[in-house]
């Protein structure tokens, strides 16, 4: 295979670019500007059991080399996902995709992982348990290692495609959350979701985002998401997605050299939406500068 | 939707604060009045979203007020320099249920989408009717503008220093066939009571991305929740829900 080609869990993938969960839809908004077959795979917008509306507006704050979103998992629940969406979305995107899953508690999340899991469509699952913008659910199940480990276990049981489960960098110590998720059975491991994050508006005085916080994303958070893809990496032997303000070739390879197998760009494609199309036709050029043959051979080149 | 290169021709102030910049470049993705273009700005995160005033074949007319970093950093730029700008957002005003003799309400930094759609409906043959309203005199802008193209205008300022005193549903003329409207939330809200005809409204909010992918401006309506940036802008009166 080429040059920039990996393996995420038995199934082989064209580049490393994969657009992160929210930011990305369900492809289409995308593939009116170009070929989305150009991608490694995307991760598809955070689904649930049942519909959500997700939180009042203004959902969006901006800050330096970053944003905040409570966009909090507005989606069609899973039904629609599968009876409406994912037939859009196979008519511009050839490739396994990966089903971003999110749930208020263990059984959701087993119940939506379970029916996303027989979609031929799907190659793997991304089991959200970092979402900062929902109340009792989301974050809290990737807060504790003992909750993550039953979401995961939970959903291991009724599924048969490997399962990544997303993390959040909320916590104090993110390899024993990732450590108990692997010996759950995840067969790996995305972080990091955004860190929790507040504006003010100081004509108002009253927070710029209507739920107060939100989670914070963009260029400003890479060097923590690039510490925590190494820590993490370096302590568990499935493969790791690195996510976190990447936003260039060189980025990308930044974190593969922490220990990333693959990344997941999120906020860059919502300022430049051919962002992930540029990141993928720059990497040759940057590996040879780097003199990088096989972005394979870079894999937690760092240690 | 198209992200080009916009050369900078023209940027001068109209009335304190508001600035009309004339862009050159690829515009063919712009097809309607009523869609936004979005401007990514030096050192700035997120684009900036402006209503699309004019276009005239590859060159771009937009007004807008300076109320933070971004504008402020626009009302800077001079003849010659280059923009990244992503175009023709959003849906735009629908011509189709306009009837004879529309009429179109803009209200300060919302009066610029109605200039393109004025000379839209023009061209179909009909007789729009203009109210563009202000909070004062010093604030008025593109009256003339109006009038050059032959609709008839009515200016309403809250404090009456010129034309109608008050607010633009102050200047509702007695017979028209459909509405257009585009201004603050508030005034929204009033020619939503005020006006007897079907119309159609223009919606603001802040926006993450501008073409639909992060759900950050999301609505409620009647006919479901609706992304401001790509179901909208523009939204029908009958699908309206208001927040409170």
């Amino acid at each position: 295979m080429g040059r920039l080609s990996v393996t995420l869990c038995g199934i082989e993938i064209d580049n490393p670019v994969i657009p992160a969960s929210g930011t990305f839809g369900y492809g289409y908004e995308f593939a009116e500007i170009y070929d989305i077959n150009c991608l490694g795979t995307f991760s598809f917008k955070g689904t649930t059991k049942d519909p959500r509306f997700g939180n009042p507006t203004p959902r969006i704050a901006e800050c330096y080399a970053g944003m905040i979103n409570a966009v909090g998992l507005q989606n069609p629940g899973v039904e629609k996902v599968i009876e409406e969406e994912l037939p859009k979305l196979a008519k511009c995107f050839h490739k396994p995709v990966m089903a971003n899953v999110s749930g208020f508690a263990i059984e959701d999340y087993a119940y939506t992982c379970e029916k996303l899991d027989k979609e031929p469509q799907v190659g793997w699952l991304e089991v959200n348990i970092s979402c900062p913008n929902v109340h009792g659910g989301g974050m809290t199940f990737g807060t504790d290692p003992e909750q993550a480990a039953a979401v995961v276990r939970a959903v291991k049981a009724v599924t048969t495609k490997p399962v990544f489960v997303k993390l959040t960098p909320n916590v104090t110590d993110i390899v024993a959350i990732a450590k108990a998720c692997e010996a759950a059975g995840a067969d790996g491991i995305s972080l990091i979701n955004t860190m929790l994050g507040m504006r003010i508006d100081l004509k108002t005085r009253k927070p710029v985002i209507a739920n107060t916080m939100g989670g914070f994303s963009g260029p400003a958070i890479f060097p923590v998401a690039l510490r925590m893809v190494y820590q993490v990496a370096h302590a568990v032997k499935i493969p790791v997605i690195g996510i976190g303000g990447v936003s260039t070739a060189e980025d990308v390879i930044e974190m593969m050299l922490a220990g990333a197998t693959a990344v997941e760009v999120g906020a860059a494609n919502l300022v430049d939406p051919m962002v992930c199309r540029k990141i993928i036709e720059e990497l040759p050029a940057v590996m040879d500068t780097y003199r990088i043959d096989n972005l394979k051979d870079i894999i937690g080149g760092v240690r | 939707m198209k992200d080009v290169l916009l050369t900078v021709k023209e940027n001068t102030a109209l009335v304190s604060g508001v600035y009309k910049m004339v862009l050159e470049g690829d515009c063919s993705h712009i097809t309607a009045a009523g869609q936004f273009v979005n401007f990514k700005l030096d050192g700035l995160y997120l684009r900036r979203p402006i209503s699309v005033c004019d276009l005239n074949g590859n060159e771009l007319t937009v007004i807008y007020k300076v109320v933070g970093k971004g504008t402020r950093q626009m009302s800077a730029m001079t003849k010659g320099q280059q923009l990244q700008v992503l175009t023709g957002l959003g849906n735009g005003y629908d011509l189709a249920p306009a009837g004879e003799a529309p009429l179109l309400i803009g209200g300060g930094v919302g009066v610029p989408p109605m200039y393109l759609l004025a000379k839209k409906l023009l061209a179909e043959g009909k007789t729009p009717q203009v109210i563009l309203g202000f909070n004062t005199q010093a604030e008025v802008f593109y009256e003339e503008e109006f009038k050059a193209l032959g609709c008839q205008v009515t200016v309403t300022t809250v404090d009456g220093s010129k034309g109608v005193k008050g607010f633009v549903t102050d200047g509702l003329p007695k017979a028209y066939s459909y509405f257009y409207c585009c201004g603050p939330e508030p005034m929204l809200k009033a020619v939503y009571r005020s006006c007897t005809t079907s119309g159609q409204f223009s919606f603001e909010e802040r926006m993450g991305c501008g073409f639909g992918a992060c759900m950050g401006c999301t609505c409620k309506t009647v006919t479901g929740y609706k992304r401001i940036c790509k179901d909208g802008p523009v939204m029908k009166k009958e699908e309206i829900l208001w927040e409170d």
